[in-house]
């Protein structure tokens, strides 16, 4: 087998070293009732790499990849350009087969990629840290909450009717089993909502998503003020980062905690995952942090070095004590957001942020051209609503067929209702031509 | 000397291999590098975007964002940075990764392949459920081949990691005590050499937490446990094999005892790669456990993360599946629930279907090994760890009496009195070249040593690794402290000051920072 080194040779020469006869006897404290004698059946035997290869790629050949057909689907999953060497230097093996970096002196590139990660992350979103990442986006959100928890001892969380149901189901699971309540607001997805009027003595925070769910694009800064009076932190969720390279980012309204889906700059698809969850809070708050964080100090020869820090808070050390159960961060997608970042710079990226913009503005017009297709939103970045005279459900799968996937109907993220709502995005990846394809094949469907 | 005929010299000018000082700092192939945004010039970019299309804003009334303060770099700069910066990392592609319930093993590259093809890769994951048949199929298989290896009745691949897994099969345990009306059960038990997230796990979601003594021989106490259950107990939360690298012997025995008093038994899979193909956890009495696709499964580490921690559920337990999950209906299309509806299942626990890009790589490497291949996994990981354990144990102070399974554990008794601590080995591992093993982990025992070779590595391998370890051990007991707390001396950076991190955390770069240490020169 290609990934076992052992020769027959060396089994036997290194079972007579232990002084057993057989490698059985190694697993002599396994319950006899329990043992297998051979192979598990039911499984196929070992293959070679041509025939996985095989196998696989059959399956992936039953996939419509979004990039081989124009494709506008959002919804907290972008399809963005991803420069070729992104992937190239995630590839390197000194990166991909490292280990969580506790032992610093040997760890040093993850270390720095960390530290430059959180300083890029808190730049982003204009607030004072961040941390070494969350597995996603929704569940950097159910973090958010019940760090909200924490930090104001209260147990009650208000979300906006924009946060993506996801994160809303993700954090209200949480809720159910670790003990808090939430007040969720109905989907609105044309007008706006009285957030303020639900928060009380007992209120942790608001959650709001900019831009929502339905894409529109609010200012919180009044909602920050108020909440801050009632005691209550506010919390913002941004699913496209991309958004970020254009909008007033989350601190300068006033958010006490960011949780963002970084998604979009370095991570494919993948069909939902691995994604790469983004924290960030102001300064007064990092000690009640979810997550690893990367902290700057020196080397016993007085050079600059970087460790992880604060880890007090943490299961290994804190056990049921810790701030939050996580052990693992996301790494690897942390990695790729980062290096698209570099080659983005401050030009790239706002740039970036432009185009996406500009490119919705274009889709928008040309699809409120169609008849029976009604734009919702006001204000959009990349991301809008419309409305369409027959369900959504039924629209999308029609499109598929026609060759286009063209969005994802409210009604699937709500699980029902909504259903003439279709939320549609356009990124830098669209062309003219791809949005020319959409419109004219929802006219033939509508 | 010997020349060429151009003057330039091919032999071995001079003997002296005293380590300069560069002027650079750099030393060879070690070189130092700044942070990114220290490279920063404005109007530098590493990507070539066209012109922005002429729109009429409709952001709304949002103010535009100021400048950000990213830096600007040209693509090769952002290459070398971040290649320079792999190098300052140690890496299981590197050597002996012997991190005890780490399971660093080698990562194959054909599973990086399969879950770049663009049928994976390039999949929104709320396309419409006919042009994804294929992800659904390979979702719906690798949860097949997690139920077959471990003899469960249902799978969830949603969790995010291992803990992401604990915390699904504890709300498991917690729904089922819920759907019978008992809500007297306020308390986990958790043996004391637990990873650290089965306590936070449990605290999490609402649980008192009731440590579980081990015995001599490194295991559960049976009787200790017996007298903690009872009709206050929702569940047990136990690793096996252990973190002391040992099969619960008793275990059958612990499952009956734990149904009995009404609870469930929940199993920290981290060590599953210990018996995979050889023993199906469901045979144990095990009502749940998660599985890290990152530790039995061989998806890579990535530097911490991201991992996958789908979970296993028995019959008694299957009711409480979150969504979403894959069904497959007669006609043999595949479908997603994505609602929890009204049912027993509980709601979801992270946004989209799971680490689908985990998923295909664990298939992959399970599709590899096969039936036959994963049970020769468990041999010859548990073959190495026992090897590793023989050819140490009289020169080192093993904890428990062996066999173990696919870990050795060693405390710090073998020190004592030298003045050397399980922290200066490890430190002068990393000087021969090694990554050092677990240290301090698990509680249990003094100074903790817990070494994990996985079947990965070959005899020559851990032949290299027996022979530096038995010589340090030999150094540290002829009393040479102060080669032991100098080390490491050949690394990118030396020891670190932990403690002046944590005291005053500089967690992020900013100009004030560098302006303030400047100002202090």
């Amino acid at each position: 087998m290609r990934y076992l080194p052992l020769t027959e040779a060396d089994r036997r020469s290194m079972l007579e070293a232990i002084g057993v006869p057989s490698v059985d006897e190694l697993f002599r404290d396994v319950p006899e009732a329990a043992r297998l004698s051979g192979p598990i059946e039911g499984l196929s035997n070992h293959m070679g790499e041509l025939e996985v290869d095989r196998a696989l790629s059959a399956m992936a050949g039953k996939n419509l990849p979004a990039g081989s057909v124009p494709s506008f689907l959002g919804a907290g999953a972008y399809r963005h350009h991803i420069p070729a060497t992104v992937d190239h230097l995630v590839q390197r093996g000194e990166f991909l087969t490292a280990y969580t970096p506790y032992q610093p002196e040997v760890s040093q590139g993850t270390l720095q990629v960390l530290f430059e990660f959180q300083t890029q992350v808190s730049l982003l979103t204009g607030m004072d840290v961040a941390n070494a990442s969350m597995y996603d986006g929704a569940t950097a959100c159910a973090e958010a909450v019940m760090m909200a928890n924490r930090v104001t001892r209260r147990k009650k969380a208000v979300l906006s009717g924009g946060l993506h149901p996801h994160y809303r189901d993700t954090t209200t699971t949480d809720a159910r089993f670790i003990g808090f309540e939430t007040v969720v607001m109905p989907p609105a997805p044309t007008g706006g909502e009285d957030l303020l009027a639900e928060v009380d003595g007992d209120t942790s925070c608001v959650v709001v998503q900019n831009p929502d769910v339905f894409g529109h694009v609010r200012d919180y800064t009044e909602l920050g003020k108020a909440c801050q009076a009632k005691g209550a932190l506010l919390i913002v969720v941004v699913t496209e980062a991309v958004s970020l390279g254009l909008l007033t980012p989350p601190g300068e309204m006033g958010a006490d905690i960011v949780a963002a889906e970084g998604q979009s700059l370095g991570n494919a698809l993948n069909f939902g995952g691995p994604y790469v969850g983004l924290f960030a809070v102001k300064e007064k708050l990092v000690r009640q942090m979810p997550g690893r964080l990367c902290g700057q100090t020196v080397d016993a020869d007085g050079r600059r070095g970087f460790v992880l820090t604060l880890s007090t808070r943490e299961q290994h050390i804190r056990r049921e004590k810790a701030t939050s159960n996580i052990c693992t961060n996301s790494g690897l997608c942390a990695l790729a957001f980062s290096i698209h970042l570099s080659l983005l710079g401050e030009e790239g990226f706002t740039r970036l942020a432009e185009i996406n913009h500009a490119k919705a503005v274009q889709l928008a017009d040309k699809l409120a051209a169609v008849k029976g297709v009604e734009i919702v939103n006001g204000s959009f970045f990349n991301e809008f609503t419309v409305k369409l005279p027959k369900p959504a459900a039924d629209v999308v799968e029609a499109l598929a067929r026609r060759g286009v996937l063209g969005g994802v109907p409210a009604s699937r993220l709500f699980g029902g209702g909504l259903d003439d709502l279709l939320i549609v995005a356009a990124t830098e990846t669209n062309t003219e031509s791809d949005m020319d394809a959409f419109a004219t094949a929802l006219a033939e469907v509508l | 000397m010997s020349m060429n005929n151009q003057g330039r010299p091919t032999g071995i000018q001079s003997a002296d291999s005293a380590v300069p000082e560069t002027v650079t700092g750099n030393r060879g192939l070690q070189i130092e590098e700044p942070l990114i945004f220290e490279q920063d010039s404005a109007g530098r970019c590493g990507v070539d975007l066209p012109e922005v299309p002429a729109v009429a804003s409709r952001l709304g009334a949002v103010k535009p964002r100021g400048r950000i303060g990213l830096p600007g770099l040209a693509e090769p700069q952002v290459v070398r940075h971040y290649t320079r910066l792999s190098q300052k990392n140690y890496a299981i592609d590197s050597g002996l990764y012997p991190l005890g319930s780490c399971t660093m093993k080698h990562n194959p590259r054909l599973n990086e392949k399969m879950a770049r093809l663009p049928g994976f890769a390039d999949v929104h994951p709320l396309q419409p459920e006919s042009t994804v048949q294929g992800a659904l199929e390979l979702m719906s298989e690798l949860g097949r081949w997690l139920a077959t290896l471990t003899g469960m009745a249902a799978v969830t691949l949603a969790p995010a990691a291992g803990a992401h897994g604990e915390m699904c099969g504890i709300m498991a345990i917690r729904s089922a005590h819920d759907a019978k009306g008992d809500k007297g059960r306020t308390k986990i038990l958790v043996p004391e050499s637990a990873h650290g997230t089965n306590p936070a796990t449990a605290a999490a979601c609402g649980y008192a937490v009731e440590a579980i003594p081990a015995t001599e021989d490194g295991r559960v106490d049976l009787e200790a446990l017996k007298a903690k259950l009872g009709p206050d107990v929702a569940g047990l939360m136990l690793t096996n094999p252990n973190t002391c690298g040992l099969f619960e012997r008793d275990i059958i025995t612990i499952a009956e005892a734990v149904h009995a008093a009404g609870a469930y038994f929940y199993c920290d899979g981290a060590n599953f790669n210990a018996i995979v193909g050889r023993v199906r956890p469901a045979d144990l009495g095990i009502d749940v456990m998660h599985i890290n696709l990152h530790k039995t499964f061989s998806t890579p580490h990535g530097g911490g993360g991201p991992g996958s921690g789908p979970v296993v559920f028995a019959e008694s337990l299957a009711p409480y599946v979150p969504v979403p999950y894959v069904v497959q209906d007669k006609d043999g299309a595949f479908r997603l629930v994505e609602q929890a509806g009204d049912g027993p299942a509980f709601g979801r626990m992270k946004a989209f279907h799971g680490q689908m890009g985990m998923f295909v790589r664990a298939l992959a490497y399970m599709m590899s090994h096969g039936a036959d291949g994963l049970r020769q996994v468990a041999n010859d990981a548990v073959l190495n760890a026992n090897y590793l354990l023989a050819r140490l144990q009289d020169v080192m102070t093993p904890s428990f009496e062996g066999p173990c399974m696919h870990e050795c554990l060693f405390d710090d008794r073998f020190l004592k009195g030298t003045g050397v601590t399980t922290l200066d080995i490890a430190k002068a591992l990393i000087d021969e070249g090694f990554h050092p093993m677990t240290m301090y982990f698990p509680l249990v025992v003094h100074g903790a040593l817990l070494i994990e070779p996985t079947e990965t590595e070959s005899k020559a391998s851990l032949d290299q690794f027996v022979t530096a370890l038995r010589a340090l051990a030999e150094r540290a007991k002829s009393g040479d402290v102060a080669y032991f707390q100098g080390a490491p001396r050949l690394t990118p950076r030396r020891r670190l000051d932990e403690t002046a991190a944590a005291r005053k955390p500089v967690l992020r770069w900013s100009p004030v920072v560098e302006q303030e240490k400047v100002a202090a020169e």
